[in-house]
């Protein structure tokens, strides 16, 4: 293959870091000593920021809500998408693709729509807001990245492992616990792991089914609209970009790894 | 692993096993019950909310006492056409253009660099690359050019060393895409969004793009055909589905987001914060529910083009 021309490479390596810039700022701004503007350069370094967080319960507060919410809404993405995809993975009849549109739904429609939606319904029914609409919502948008890893995985493990199982006098719940669990893991895994950082991340739909509570996009996003202690802010910033990258950093090796699963080889 | 160390196990008796054999005898069955309750969910609750919430725009509201006059009529949609309200619908579609435009440019010689030219190290290194910044937190992303666009800011600072300030000024100064800084103007708006969706873009060009057939391209050279002119009749038009797939995802995350013109943009609502402002502080929701359709609509036409090119297989 020829080399590639300058001026191409040059463009590529601009669009990258294009993407990655902005990142690197966020991180040099909690060092600032300025906390009024912005100002660039920063007048000065400091450290305490990252103590300021420390000791700032609202924001351990809207930590610990949103990591519970990401819990409990993952967890039920994960059953209700695995069962999702076990029953269109392989099935066909009538209505499968209508059906499997509905579960990509409510990711291809703008976040307000589903989020007026759902407060809408919780209004008309009598809900108040509480921890439960907040897993609601996020659970409903968590469920379609589980079952898009979970429905691939599935597609490429071959039938023939299932039949041998069955052959050899296992029942279903036993095939399924033997078999297809140990093969479709990795694939849950990082399923659940993106739906835990969606969910950890999501501030439209979060802004009309959380009423006062305040989880971690929700603080910051009151942060972003009237700054107050400005690096304090990008700290937080930092640390959610920590807690979301990991998982997606596991999730990319795990479904890596995972092409090479068992009974693939077709 | 070989035969001899697996440990079978024993066939089981019972109702367990009655009922897996059931299941098993029963396809359908079984694919029913696994659906019943993701279908409950989603079917009911989500789909429920949203019939009820969008099914609202062929109500009206009463002028005089702000309440929800329960019987159907166009009135409420056919707002949508008044000027003011039609102006929202047309500057969020220019806004959502002008990103789309901008993400083709950025993402196509990235797309290109890693589908044609990288080796699979360098591949990995750009996939990962591209997928950082569109798993990071939404939030975050937002607040980097807050920073960034202040008037105080990088940017700004950075014009000033290499003596663009004036060129900047000069920008700021155009109607439309100026404005008194770029965080409080369309060009800033475009610059957030462009940036929050680019990775969208990217990955489809590239899928696109490593199905062109090499052979194509050298065909296309022998028979004479200069670089430019293969890149314009023979790479372009393949890329076409990819660049298609890439849009769907800029167009409608620009379409729908209230967040980004918040806090970054000018005064001039789009069509996310009108069905925000509409639904709370104004509480006119059948409005707010025609401001949604727009949206849906305009996505579902672009669906309907988009299945013609084949972008769905570049997905």
């Amino acid at each position: 293959m020829t080399r590639a021309p300058l001026s191409l490479k040059i463009a590529a390596l601009g669009g990258l870091a294009f993407l990655h810039v902005p990142l690197l700022f966020i991180l040099l701004y909690c060092f600032t000593t300025e906390e009024k503007s912005y100002a660039f350069p920063p007048p000065g370094f400091t450290l305490k920021w990252f103590g300021v967080v420390w000791e700032r319960a609202d924001i351990w507060a809207a930590v610990g809500l949103s990591l519970k919410v990401a819990v409990i809404a993952t967890a039920l993405a994960l059953v209700l998408g695995t069962l999702a995809a076990g029953a269109l993975a392989r099935a066909k009849f009538f209505g499968r693709e209508p059906i499997s549109l509905l579960f990509v739904l409510p990711i291809a429609l703008p976040g307000i729509v589903t989020g007026i939606a759902l407060r809408q319904a919780f209004g008309l029914m009598e809900i108040p807001f509480s921890f439960w609409t907040i897993v609601l919502g996020h659970a409903t948008f968590c469920i379609v990245v589980v079952y898009n890893n979970a429905v691939a995985r599935l597609r490429r493990l071959s039938p023939s492992l299932i039949e041998a199982s069955m052959d050899l006098g296992a029942d279903a719940f036993q095939t399924f616990r033997l078999v297809i669990l140990p093969n479709i893991g990795t694939a849950l895994l990082a399923g659940g792991m993106l739906a835990f950082a969606l969910s950890f991340d999501e501030v439209i739909v979060t802004t009309f089914t959380a009423g006062q509570q305040s989880t971690l996009p929700i603080w910051m996003l009151s942060e972003l609209i009237r700054p107050r202690q400005r690096p304090v802010t990008n700290v937080v910033a930092v640390l959610v970009i920590l807690v979301t990258f990991l998982p997606i950093l596991a999730a990319y090796y795990l479904t890596r790894e995972g092409e090479a699963v068992a009974g693939s080889g077709k | 692993m070989s035969l001899a160390t697996l440990a079978f196990p024993e066939p089981r008796e019972g109702i367990l096993r009655r009922v897996s054999d059931v299941l098993v005898r029963r396809a359908r069955l079984l694919t029913l019950l696994l659906l019943v309750p993701p279908l409950l969910w989603i079917g009911l609750v989500y789909l429920g909310s949203l019939f009820v919430f969008l099914g609202q725009s062929i109500f009206s509201i009463d002028e005089f006492s702000g309440t929800i006059v329960r019987e159907p009529t166009t009135a409420t949609l056919l707002e949508l056409f008044r000027p003011a309200n039609f102006d929202i619908v047309l500057r969020t579609v220019g806004v959502a253009a002008a990103v789309t435009a901008l993400c083709t440019l950025l993402a196509f010689p990235i797309a290109y660099y890693a589908a044609r030219y990288a080796g699979p190290k360098v591949k990995a290194g750009f996939y990962l690359a591209v997928m950082m910044p569109l798993w990071s937190s939404y939030l975050v992303k937002v607040y980097g050019w807050k920073l960034l666009l202040a008037k105080e800011g990088a940017i700004g600072w950075f014009a000033g060393k290499l003596g663009l300030a004036g060129a900047l000024e000069t920008w700021l100064a155009l109607p439309v895409v100026g404005g008194p800084s770029l965080s409080v103007s369309y060009t800033g708006m475009v610059l957030t969004f462009t940036y929050l969706w680019l990775p969208f873009m990217i990955l489809p060009v590239q899928a696109a793009l490593e199905r062109v057939p090499p052979n194509l391209i050298e065909a296309a050279g022998d028979l004479g055909a200069h670089p430019g002119l293969v890149f314009r009749t023979v790479i372009l038009p393949l890329a076409m589905p990819g660049v298609v797939a890439g849009a769907i995802f800029t167009f409608s995350l620009t379409l729908g987001d209230y967040i980004v013109p918040q806090i970054i943009g000018t005064s001039a609502l789009v069509l996310g914060q009108a069905v925000y402002t509409l639904q709370g502080t104004a509480g006119n929701i059948p409005l707010a529910a025609a401001f949604s359709l727009v949206p849906i609509l305009v996505m579902a036409l672009f669906l309907t083009l988009a299945r013609r090119t084949g972008a769905f297989d570049a997905l």
